[in-house]
């Protein structure tokens, strides 16, 4: 026992120097670490695992290496052959047999996480259920026990599992959110799943991480993780709430008529529209414009000028908009919000 | 009927026409580094846009198109030849061969490597490159979704080359079973060998594999087939499946030479033998065999299930055991040694630490889950650079200043050796080491900038001014060269590092029949046994007696123009090129097979003269 503890005091400076190394190390809301949730949570830990015990070889290599060099250059004048020695069967034995154990110390670990990681939660009434489809360049997040769709923003609540079906409109995607756990690839053609939870509220940044085209740089998200009672209303919101009036109802009004006439064939609101574009139910709630600019007035207009400047190779094409268009646009989609 | 007399060609004529192992050798060096300088620039462009959060100078598809070419490049058609390059120098001198057992061959391959790597570079300028990323992940490099002629050039140009390759390979397989000198067992022959002949037998069993890939790519690109296409019934996990059953052999076709040059590198300057030489060959084999065990490691985000991934994961580790056997082995060689600080040897020490950096973060990429974070961010972009840049390249860098002078006759500059490598170590180190902390603090790869305030500004600046030193270490090396070739000197000594190997018995530059009699092996480190039993040279197996060598030929370019006709073809739908260009080919099959090459000898008299000018 004593020995066991003096062999962790041993460890514990090892450790300490990866821990300060490491946490704090990035964005909170962009960084695998600082674990914010069960799953990235676990994947820090083995991270830190497999790095404690790499140091430690390591610091094996490099010890025997700079003593070797320091200790066996080459010295002037001195010309005497050194020993041919041939090899050493016990040396040759140790170096084989301690990464062996080095490895099972961390295949164990890998193995529970592994399947923890990959267990199936798509029946548990308890377990938030959402489908995210990967579009080029945007995501789509479906509700579908509360009919809910949306774009961009994913809501969950703090504390609870949320089940994620994976599926791609086009080509592979990769959803991953660095701070909450890691990835799965979106497949066209197959379904893919994984689970998550958020142990704190806040706001997290979600990436796309397989190349899928010129915007893949873009192709940003955000987890919304917000408590239960908020998710609850935000849930009443979406499937019972109205729209707040505009604020200048008269040119919305224009903005909504010129959405129905260019604007409807790719984008749904409030369930009406196609599937080509963002569901637009709730935009004026957003807080950004194509997962990365800012959601304000002008960044809007900017979008909606030209969306190929902002998003290089993204598929709204649309004849370019005057700038009276755009206005009305603007106070209509802002008025998008739900109560 | 045959040509008996002796050919005398020179000049350009004779480079396209040669089949000799050196001078085909010395075009792969020629063609594999221009590439790397192609690829080494688009790298560079690709480092100053992501320099700063938020730029603009290439974004979008231009981005794009730099990194798949930058991928391809570097592993096709510059990792791949400088490796050939090395193998071609110096593999049938230290087997104490005089050529390789197929020079036609051997030609031939070259020259496809060629003609497919110009083929895939002409995209460029004829209307776009490829910008799927060197993996060409389908249905995003299908025709629906990269709609230039692009991926099709990568297609094309990469089956030529892949030919060129394979038959490469299988060149080196049957060179290492069959031409070795009297007395040279497969345990008596060096480490550099053992390597290229495990190298070998990897690239005939994994380029197959990508071949077969390409083949389906190109029938969905070209003709409409539906292999990757879902809505049709396809699936797009088999292009993964067939490209990483092809892509992580791949990796250790390029880091095993690496492996087997620093062992020659180190055993030299520490004056020792390589430590725990069977440990090392049984090593190699391990590696080679687990290397096609483990290629689901690069699909763990998949979503092939638990079962395969633990499995996968379990074998992945494994190959953490032969690794260390390796770099263990490495450090007690230099234990007890005579350590002499060369560039070349600079280079292989370095590799030691970095390489075992890569080796590591490989362990940690193989723990499934923890690679769920890992995959596709910039941790995985340093992983791989630490193992071939910091592995193969420290290792081609070292394996040219220790040979140089066996390939041309003259001596690299050591000085300006010692700045190429201190740039270049320190610049590599700079841009790769803060990458590891890129992906993990949620930087994906392959993406054309990141936005600021995300704590990711450091990292990429530091990255950048690392590459921009480790361009400047390159170019050093270029001026090395120059310098060199420019500089009167006298012809480099026979064994100017005190080798240990057969290739050090020869003349510098080696003659062209190499060995004047064939050398009687008596152990491993064959020249070295001489030296220490106070023999001047090695002990003939055969009387002095003319030589017979392989006539020139020019048909393997020839052939290869034919490709190159056919593969520009079938990138523009023009099947009459297609026809034209494949018919040339088989015109030249037929002239191969058709008439008699016999050869031509060299005369004893002419040996005698040769030898007596050697400074041996
Ligand atoms: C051809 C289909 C198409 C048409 C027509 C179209 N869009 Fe889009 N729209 C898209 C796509 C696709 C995206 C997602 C772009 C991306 O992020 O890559 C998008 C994104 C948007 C967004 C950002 C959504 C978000 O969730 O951040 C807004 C706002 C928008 N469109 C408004 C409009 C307006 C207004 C019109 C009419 C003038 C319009 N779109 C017409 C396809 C279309
Ligand atoms: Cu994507």
């Amino acid at each position: 026992m004593i020995r066991r503890l003096q062999h962790v005091g041993r460890m514990l400076p090892l450790l300490l120097m990866v821990a300060l190394l490491l946490t704090g190390c990035g964005d909170p809301y962009l960084s695998a670490l600082q674990p914010k949730g069960s799953v990235a949570d676990m994947q820090f830990n083995l991270i830190k695992l497999s790095i404690i015990i790499m140091l430690g070889v390591f610091t094996v290599v490099v010890v025997i290496f700079t003593y070797v060099l320091i200790r066996y250059r080459k010295k002037k004048g001195d010309n005497s052959i050194p020993e041919q020695v041939e090899g050493n069967h016990k040396l040759e034995i140790i170096w084989t047999a301690i990464p062996f154990v080095l490895l099972i110390i961390l295949a164990v670990p890998m193995v529970t996480t592994t399947f923890a990681l990959a267990k199936d939660y798509s029946n548990d009434k308890n377990v938030v259920q959402i489908t995210v489809t990967g579009h080029q360049f945007w995501w789509e997040f479906e509700y579908p026990d509360q009919k809910i769709k949306t774009a961009q923003e994913l809501y969950i609540p703090v504390n609870k599992k949320a089940h994620i079906k994976l599926e791609s409109a086009d080509v592979i995607h990769s959803f991953w959110v660095p701070a909450l756990g890691g990835k799965k690839d979106t497949n066209p053609g197959m379904t893919n799943y994984l689970w998550l939870d958020a142990k704190e509220e806040g706001v997290f940044q979600g990436r796309c991480a397989e190349l899928c085209g010129e915007s893949h740089a873009l192709m940003d998200f955000k987890v919304k993780v917000v408590s239960q009672e908020e998710y609850d209303q935000w849930v009443a919101k979406m499937t019972k709430g109205t729209n707040k009036p505009a604020n200048n109802a008269v040119l919305a009004d224009q903005g909504a008529e010129i959405f129905q006439k260019s604007c409807v064939n790719c984008h749904a609101v409030d369930g009406k529209g196609g599937p080509a574009g963002p569901d637009l139910t709730n935009f004026g709630d957003r807080t950004t414009v194509a997962g990365i600019l800012k959601n304000d007035k002008k960044q809007l207009a900017k979008w909606l000028t030209d969306p190929e400047a902002v998003k290089p190779g993204n598929l709204m094409i649309i004849p370019k908009l005057e700038e009276k268009q755009v206005d009305a646009l603007v106070e209509y989609l802002h008025s998008l919000k739900r109560e | 009927m045959a040509q008996h007399v002796r050919p005398r060609n020179t000049g350009l004529w004779d480079w396209i026409t040669t089949v000799d192992h050196k001078k085909i050798g010395i075009l792969y060096l020629v063609a594999g580094g221009f590439f790397f300088l192609l690829g080494g620039l688009e790298a560079l462009l690709m480092r100053l846009q992501l320099m700063y959060p938020e730029q603009n100078f290439f974004i979008g598809a231009t981005f794009n198109e730099l990194l798949t070419m930058h991928g391809t490049t570097m592993i096709f058609l510059a990792a791949m030849p400088l490796i050939f390059a090395v193998m071609n120098a110096v593999v049938p001198l230290q087997i104490g061969a005089r050529d390789v057992a197929f020079p036609f061959v051997n030609s031939l391959g070259f020259w496809l490597f060629f003609s497919g790597g110009v083929l895939l570079n002409l995209s460029w300028f004829m209307g776009g490159a490829p910008e799927a990323g060197w993996t060409a992940y389908v249905p995003l490099s299908g025709m629906q979704f990269s709609k230039t002629t692009g991926v099709s050039f990568y297609v094309l140009g990469l089956q030529i080359a892949g030919i060129g390759t394979l038959i490469g390979g299988i060149n080196f397989l049957v060179t290492i079973i069959n031409m070795r000198a009297p007395g040279m067992t497969f345990m008596r022959m060096p480490m550099f060998t053992w390597t290229a002949f495990i190298t070998s037998a990897l690239i005939l069993f994994a380029f197959p594999a990508i071949t077969v890939g390409l083949v389906l790519l190109m029938f969905d690109r070209i003709f409409g087939a539906v292999f990757f296409n879902v809505a049709s019934g396809g699936n797009v996990l088999l292009w993964q499946h067939l490209f990483w059953i092809f892509g992580h052999p791949e990796v250790y076709i390029l880091i095993l030479p690496a492996f087997g040059m620093i062992s020659e590198v180190i055993s030299t300057f520490a004056k020792k033998r390589l430590f725990g030489y069977s440990a090392m060959v049984f090593a190699t084999i391990v590696i080679g065999f687990l290397g096609f065990m483990v290629w689901v490691h690069h699909m763990f985000t998949v979503g092939l299930g638990p079962v395969a991934n633990s499995l996968f994961s379990i074998a992945t580790m494994l190959i953490a055991v032969p690794t260390g056997i390796k770099i263990f082995n490495w450090l007690f060689t230099l234990w007890g040694g005579q350590i002499r600080f060369t560039a070349a040897n600079l280079f292989a020490v370095g590799f030691i630490p970095t390489f075992t950096i890569g080796g590591m973060t490989g362990v940690m990429l193989s723990v499934a889950p923890a690679d769920y974070q890992y995959q596709d961010s910039y941790f995985v972009v340093a992983h791989f650079h630490y193992v071939l840049v910091g592995g193969m390249m420290l290792g081609l860098f070292a394996a040219f200043y220790y040979w140089w002078p066996k390939m041309f006759g003259k001596m690299l500059n050591e000085a300006m050796g010692k700045w190429n490598f201190w740039l270049f170590f320190i610049g590599f180190h700079l841009t790769f080491f803060p990458q590891h902390f890129l992906g993990l603090m949620g930087m994906p790869r392959r993406v054309f900038t990141f936005m600021g305030g995300q704590q990711l500004e450091l990292g990429n600046l530091i990255s950048t001014w690392g590459a921009i030193i480790m361009g400047v270490g390159t170019l050093l090396f270029l001026v090395n060269v120059a310098y060199t070739h420019m500089k009167k000197q006298p012809q480099a000594p026979a064994d100017p590092w005190d080798g240990r190997t057969l290739e050090w018995t020869i003349a510098s530059p080696a003659p062209e029949y190499n060995f004047a009699q064939t050398p009687r092996v008596r152990g491993i480190d064959a020249f070295w046994i001489e030296k220490m039993a106070g023999n001047k040279g090695m002990t003939p197996a055969e009387p002095l007696g003319p030589i017979h060598m392989p006539s020139p030929s020019v048909l393997p370019f020839i052939m290869s123009i034919g490709f190159f006709i056919a593969g520009m073809g079938f990138v523009f739908n023009k099947y009459l090129f297609a026809i034209v260009g494949l018919g040339i080919v088989l015109i030249c099959m037929f002239f191969r097979s058709y008439k008699d090459d016999e050869g031509f000898h060299i005369d004893v008299e002419e040996i005698k003269e040769t030898e007596k000018g050697a400074r041996l």
